[in-house]
């Protein structure tokens, strides 16, 4: 065969692989905002659920998410982050922190199951907790942190040691070298790792199922120690407990639930854009 | 005067003998240049005058370095300020990622120096200093990295300046720049020298025989031959300071 030919073979299997990969995603969001369209009003965004949830809005579920995903972030940010200027900036390479490491690397592959019901166990019953937004914010925020950790310290690591080298030599001590010289360039990382993560958490369900997540909240949530309704469980429930709810319905939750991830990430990648231009090293 | 001297000065990294009974002495406000192959330890010993090898795990220092008499190897010895004493110009020119302004005033904001002059006086005077303030006088807002590596490298003698070192420690400070850029350096560095001591390593023999009044030769971690750059350039005591500076290695 000759090799024009062969590198054309090659070329469209290529094309088709990144096709396929992709047409799945197109493919669901098309269909959700097919089916989804019809029922997203003033009324379904701001409003509660009514009749047995059958109609009425999801208001309660936004609000709940919202909540759930600035507490993780709250949490989760500067408990992270510090971690990350810790394993980036002091520790010292040897076996704990190999182990240290590696921990966190797998910490990042536990199914979120598993952290649902770890934040049962030790938020919920444990520390008495209860069902509550502290508990649901608290097991989102340590299911975030394997993420923020390691992008902290993948963005620290990234910003050049001559920066480290021109602080000290003017004097100045590890922490303001961390602080003035090495902190601000590694932001852009930071932050694009910290909003990745914790937009992919607001999707979850399992953490929040058995530590937050209201069957039915026909109000807000006062407090910390409220449950709260979450979009990812509205869904699920609204899709399984309730026969006879209207196809349009489930299809509008899921296109308000997809649109909060997809608007979190795309927050990301503008932050992320932005800061870059202004980088040049 | 000598402001700075070593007296057997020992080095190793880790089980590396580095530097091995190492005495130099440095005149103040002078221009003193270390020469030497690759490897011979002339930036480490640089390296040790501010501490800087500290970073590196596994260094270990026997000796002394006196600066102004005070032994900057002892215990408890404040870096900060020695650091602040002892300026450093790098290879590569590594101003930060900032404005011009914002790199010269980094030193004031760490060090927290509060002074009757402007920051605006302060950067104008820093940069006159280094003879790039008519170049630069109207861009103080642009980025630092879009400089020519020149006018980079002044910069980066510049942000020494508002924290008033005594001593200049400069390793390679030329090796990235083109010949006219080397020129304007080394004219600087007779204009800087007479405000402050000077101590650069250099890997090229005519930069060292063009600017310093003393001259060092080092071969494998130990100061071979220290003299008057005259004396070493024109009559060498040691064989392998004639070896070297006539080219027959490095």
């Amino acid at each position: 065969m000759n090799s024009k030919l062969t590198q054309k073979i090659a070329f469209s299997f290529l094309f088709l692989c990144a096709l396929i990969t992709i047409a799945p995603v197109l493919l669901i969001v098309v269909i959700i905002v097919v089916n989804g369209i019809s029922a997203i009003s003033w009324d379904f965004l701001t409003t509660s659920p009514t009749n047995g949830m059958r109609s009425g809005g999801i208001f309660p579920a936004i609000v709940g998410t919202f909540y759930l995903a600035a507490g993780a972030t709250v949490i989760s940010l500067p408990l992270g982050v510090m971690g990350g200027i810790y394993l980036s900036e002091y520790s010292k390479d040897n076996f704990f922190t190999r182990i240290l490491k590696l921990g966190i690397v797998n910490l990042a592959g536990v199914p979120s199951i598993v952290y649902g019901l770890f934040g049962l166990s030790l938020f919920v019953i444990y520390l008495k907790l209860g069902a509550s937004l502290v508990s649901g914010c608290l097991t989102l925020a340590i299911m975030a942190l394997p993420a923020i950790i390691t992008a902290t310290d993948a963005a620290l690591s990234s910003v050049p040691q001559s920066f480290r080298e021109v602080s000290l030599s003017l004097g100045a001590t590890k922490w303001q070298t961390i602080r003035h010289a090495v902190l601000p360039h590694a932001l852009p990382g930071i932050i694009t790792g910290t909003v990745l993560s914790n937009a992919r958490i607001t999707g979850e369900t399992a953490p929040i199922l058995f530590t937050v997540a209201a069957f039915y909240l026909p109000h807000l949530p006062g407090s910390v120690l409220d449950q709260v309704m979450a979009l990812p469980y509205h869904l699920y429930v609204i899709s399984t407990q309730i026969p006879g709810i209207s196809k349009s319905t489930t299809y509008g939750t899921a296109l308000v639930l997809i649109a909060f991830t997809l608007s979190l990430n795309l927050f990301g990648i503008i932050i992320r854009t932005h800061l870059r231009r202004q980088k040049k090293w | 005067m000598t402001i700075i001297k070593t007296n057997n000065l020992n080095l190793w990294y880790k089980k590396f003998h580095a530097l091995l009974d190492v005495n130099i002495p440095i005149e103040k406000n002078s221009i003193t240049s270390i020469i030497g192959p690759s490897g011979c330890g002339k930036s480490t010993l640089l390296r040790t005058l501010n501490r800087m090898n500290d970073l590196i795990e596994g260094i270990r220092m026997t000796g002394e370095i006196l600066i102004e008499n005070k032994n900057i190897l002892l215990p408890g010895t404040d870096l900060v300020s020695l650091r602040k004493n002892v300026g450093m110009v790098f290879q590569r020119p590594n101003p930060f990622p900032l404005s011009v302004y914002k790199n010269i005033t980094f030193g004031l904001e760490i060090h927290n120096i509060k002074s009757n002059d402007t920051l605006d006086n302060i950067v104008e005077n820093s940069l006159k200093s280094v003879l790039l303030w008519d170049e630069l006088k109207d861009k103080l807002k642009s980025h630092a990295l879009n400089l020519t590596l020149e006018q980079q490298q002044r910069l980066c003698i510049a942000r020494l300046i508002p924290v008033k070192p005594q001593i200049l420690l400069m390793d390679e400070p030329c090796s990235a720049l083109d010949p006219i850029a080397t020129g304007r350096i080394e004219e600087l560095m007779f204009e800087l020298k007479k405000n402050y001591t000077i101590v650069v390593v250099t890997h090229n023999m005519a930069q060292a025989a063009r600017v310093s009044d003393d001259t060092g030769f080092m071969l494998l971690g130990r100061l071979v031959e220290f003299n008057k750059t005259s004396k070493i350039f024109t009559n060498p005591e040691k064989k392998e300071t004639e070896d070297y500076i006539t080219g027959r290695y490095g």
